[in-house]
């Protein structure tokens, strides 16, 4: 029956070509805008560290003074630099990094190279253990490295890449604004998105090509990059003078495994909170949180909020479409009722006519799917030539894919229920005797 | 049109579903539609939003040393004296932020220390013959001088030890900022803190200067100079002055001069004011015509279902037609028929979508800081949705009215 009832949907498409083109054309163009958007907010608002980012954590405290005090209020996003040792030397967590962003000149010994900048990464030696961060050759530093403020770089793959043709480079020297560092370790392919870590270098910048131990940098006075809050007195430092101890710059992460853990963690940071309050440096009452890697990325909106409204017009462009399929076929429907009478009239039971008609509507969701689907693609092409930093993460998984597929078909069949039932309503008898 | 309405509500009373899907097809694109061009000139705006600068006369030029070293103030005054001197330079000003260049410094401001809530956040040029060189006109006072100007590592020492000797004493801020501080009072003369220690006495106002972040309309031109020396840095920026005809000839010849000055240095920035405005709204233009792209799309799916349906009800009357027209009906009156059916549906579907685009407004106020969708959008799009649809119900209509009234005779 199957076959018959798809040979009979062919035909009656074939027979309006210019209405199943604008049927099909309808529903391509609404599946592709839909799935596109979707694409890139499922993209955009994914999990940096699938497996891991439970475990994460972003202890924030509050050493502000008391101007501007709004009570409720939460703490700052970031450390000052006093603060962020601390909590790295309590070593309270089971892993820990404090951190920040920077660029600095490389000088490649090759001559037919000119130096060139790069984004760096200042951090302390979990950084990579902790972000599960993988490596092509080598490792990460020690934690004895970063107490001796050691030489060390861990660079990228995209950088090794460039300079030393792919090849393992650990234990051969960089260049960097003017110092000779130890190559440690290479990076394999490593681009988590969001780049959660440090938000303020971009919500969605690429992974640094260096790093380098975070007390290291600040000895040297390398430029930092990021943002830099400071109150009262407190200036932001300049060169190799760092900002005071009233400016919040660092990022700081930890891992906690179990609740326990977190709870035992967040009662640390209180604390703290009141320890430093007694020796004077905090002046507000402790005002701490805890949110883990996905409650932070909520908590700074990292999906752009035009992301999110191009999601909703889509959406609201594929309702158009789908209403505009459904008030065509419908239409093409009634319009065949003197054909279904006769069938029906002949023995086809409501059932029967029913299957037939959403078969029909199955095959302009099925051509209507495809196209979406190659409609997508392009969509996603045109987003990843944009000039947004997100712009080369806009790719399709399976996942996706698979959604688009069943969102095609099932917003069709949905669309094809209406007519096809309003269509098998007809009373047979009526439409033999009109006409 | 001026016919019976009696006839066509009561066919439409037979296609009441298909009627109503039509009413709300168009209903849904004319609430998409009214918002998304509101959306458009939103972005429009801003793209075009002022500057204050004379953006076809200026260029920006950045580099970074290799290595920490050098005395940075020494090395600053070298490469201003070095750009001056290159032909077709007028003016050379050192910042550390440029107007749309992005980041920059903000500072919370007060006008009286003992404030517990600062009043406003205002971006803080640090830089020196900034208004000169981009062009911003001065309104009341004067210029920054060089006794004005302190060194930066002397401030920073004075506010991390504690003490304020050495800090600046005097600023320039726009007009907007002084508004904002004082209004409707004569800001010349005033004092403006950054925190309890650093005031700053109000000496000029400069008309419009933008921030280097200006991602909020509303806070975009509150911009204050301070009159610190910061010396070279690798996120400091050269900005020169030219004729717009010369711009391209003097990037080249001020980055040969710096590189020939000291080949050891990367030039991280080389570009025209224009692109730094370009690329500071590449988003926002791009926002614009993906919903410009998606305007157009669903007024011509629109367009097409209004043909689409038209075609099918023509078809489906011919019978009908015929026998009008063999009653005396004109082809006029046959198509006024279609055109006044599509008038009532499409009315209908207009007045829904106001309803639906003021709700839809509504909601993006709450969620995307949008203003209310003013009332010029519902009368607009109320006629290019009445057009639209009597287009698209033209073709079929014309067909409708070729039905001759032989066909009433035939019988299938």
């Amino acid at each position: 029956m199957f076959g018959y009832y798809l040979d009979l949907a062919l035909r009656s498409l074939k027979r309006n070509r210019a209405l199943t083109a604008l049927m099909v054309l309808a529903i391509a163009l609404g599946i592709g805008a839909s799935m596109t958007t979707l694409t890139v907010l499922h993209v955009l608002s994914g999990d940096p560290l699938p497996g891991r980012s439970a475990q994460l954590y972003y202890p924030q405290i509050d050493p502000r003074d008391n101007g501007g005090l709004m009570p409720g209020k939460d703490p700052p996003g970031q450390m000052t630099l006093i603060d962020g040792r601390n909590l790295l030397h309590a070593r309270r967590a089971n892993r820990q990094a404090l951190m920040t962003g920077g660029s600095v000149p490389v000088q490649p010994d090759l001559a037919a190279i000119d130096p060139f900048y790069v984004e760096a990464f200042y951090t302390t030696t979990d950084f990579f253990p902790m972000f599960d961060v993988p490596f092509q050759y080598g490792n990460g530093w020690t934690a004895a490295d970063d107490e001796g403020k050691a030489r060390d770089v861990v660079i990228g793959r995209d950088l090794n890449n460039r300079l030393f043709g792919g090849k393992d480079s650990v234990g051969r020297e960089l260049r960097l604004a003017g110092t000779s560092y130890r190559i440690v370790g290479v990076l394999d392919d490593w681009r988590p998105a969001p780049h959660f870590y440090d938000l303020n270098v971009g919500v969605y910048a690429r992974a640094e090509e260096v790093f380098l131990p975070l007390e290291t940098a600040l000895e040297l006075g390398l430029s930092r990059n990021g943002s830099n809050d400071c109150w009262g007195n407190g200036a932001g430092g300049l060169g190799s003078t760092l900002p005071s101890d009233t400016c919040v710059w660092l990022q700081f992460w930890v891992q906690l495994d179990g609740s326990a853990k977190v709870a035992a963690y967040r009662d640390f940071l209180v604390h703290y909170s009141q320890q430093q309050r007694t020796l004077g440096r905090f002046q507000r009452a402790p005002n701490v949180r805890l949110p883990s890697l996905m409650q932070w990325l909520d908590y700074n909106q990292v999906v752009p909020g035009d992301v999110r409204l191009q999601t909703g017009l889509a959406f609201g462009f594929l309702l158009v479409c789908l209403v505009n399929t459904v008030g065509l076929m419908l239409a093409k429907f009634m319009r065949r009722a003197g054909e279904l009478g006769v069938r029906r009239a002949l023995g086809a039971s409501r059932r029967a006519v029913f299957e037939q008609l959403l078969i029909e509507s199955g095959v302009i969701g099925l051509v209507g799917g495809i196209g979406g689907l190659l409609l997508a693609l392009l969509g996603l092409w045109v987003v990843r030539h944009r000039a947004e930093s997100y712009a080369g993460l806009a790719q399709l998984d399976p996942q996706m894919l698979l959604t688009t597929f069943l969102l095609a078909i099932s917003a069709t069949l949905v669309a094809g229920l209406l007519p096809a039932w309003r269509a098998c309503q007809v009373a047979p008898a009526l439409q033999l005797k009109s006409n | 049109m001026n016919m019976d309405i009696g006839p066509i509500v009561s066919t439409l009373r037979r296609h009441r579903t298909t009627a109503w899907l039509l009413v709300l097809e168009v209903a849904l694109t004319c609430a998409i539609v009214c918002n998304a061009v509101f959306l458009i000139g939103q972005r429009l705006d801003r793209v075009n939003m002022p500057s204050g600068v004379a953006e076809q006369e200026v260029v920006q030029i950045q580099l970074g040393d290799l290595a920490s070293g050098e005395d940075r103030y020494a090395r600053a005054r070298g490469d201003l004296a070095l750009l001056r001197r290159v032909p077709g330079v007028q003016s050379v000003a050192l910042s550390r932020s440029v107007p749309f260049g992005g980041s920059g410094d903000n500072s919370s401001l007060r006008t009286d220390p003992a404030q517990r809530q600062p009043i406003v956040n205002a971006a803080t040029y640090f830089s020196e013959n900034l208004p000169r060189t981009l062009g911003t006109r001065l309104v009341a006072g004067r210029e920054l001088g060089p006794d004005d100007y302190v060194n930066a590592d002397v401030v920073l020492k004075a506010l991390n030890g504690g003490g304020s000797e050495g800090l600046p004493t005097v600023t320039v801020v726009t007009r907007a900022l002084a508004e904002r501080l004082w209004p409707g009072q004569e800001p010349l003369g005033r004092m403006v803190y950054l925190t309890d220690r650093v005031g700053l006495r109000v000496v000029g106002v400069l008309d419009t200067l933008v921030r280097p972040n200006a991602y909020r309309d509303a806070t975009a031109q509150y911009a204050m100079i301070v009159p610190l020396y910061m010396g070279a840095d690798k996120d400091e920026s050269y900005l020169l002055r030219t004729r717009p005809q010369d711009r391209q000839h003097v990037l080249k010849a001020a980055v040969a001069a710096l590189r020939k000055a000291d080949p050891q240095r990367v030039v991280t920035h080389k570009r025209t004011f224009d692109e730094v405005r370009q690329e500071f709204f590449r988003s926002d233009r791009e926002m614009a015509s993906t919903l410009l792209g998606v305007c157009i799309a669903l007024l011509t799916v629109t367009a097409l279902g209004i043909a689409g349906l038209a075609s099918f009800w023509v078809a489906q009357r011919r019978r009908t037609i015929g026998v009008r027209r063999a009653l005396g009906a004109t082809r006029r009156n046959i198509l006024n028929y279609f055109q006044t059916e599509n008038f009532l549906l499409a009315t209908i579907g207009i007045a829904l979508g106001m309803v639906l685009a003021y709700a839809i407004n509504l909601f993006l106020m709450l969620h995307y800081e949008l203003p209310r969708l003013p009332a010029i959008y519902f009368p607009v799009g109320a006629i290019t949705l009445w057009l639209i649809g009597q287009l698209a119900v033209l073709g079929p209509a014309l067909r409708a009215a070729a039905v001759p009234p032989v066909v009433a005779t035939r019988s299938v």
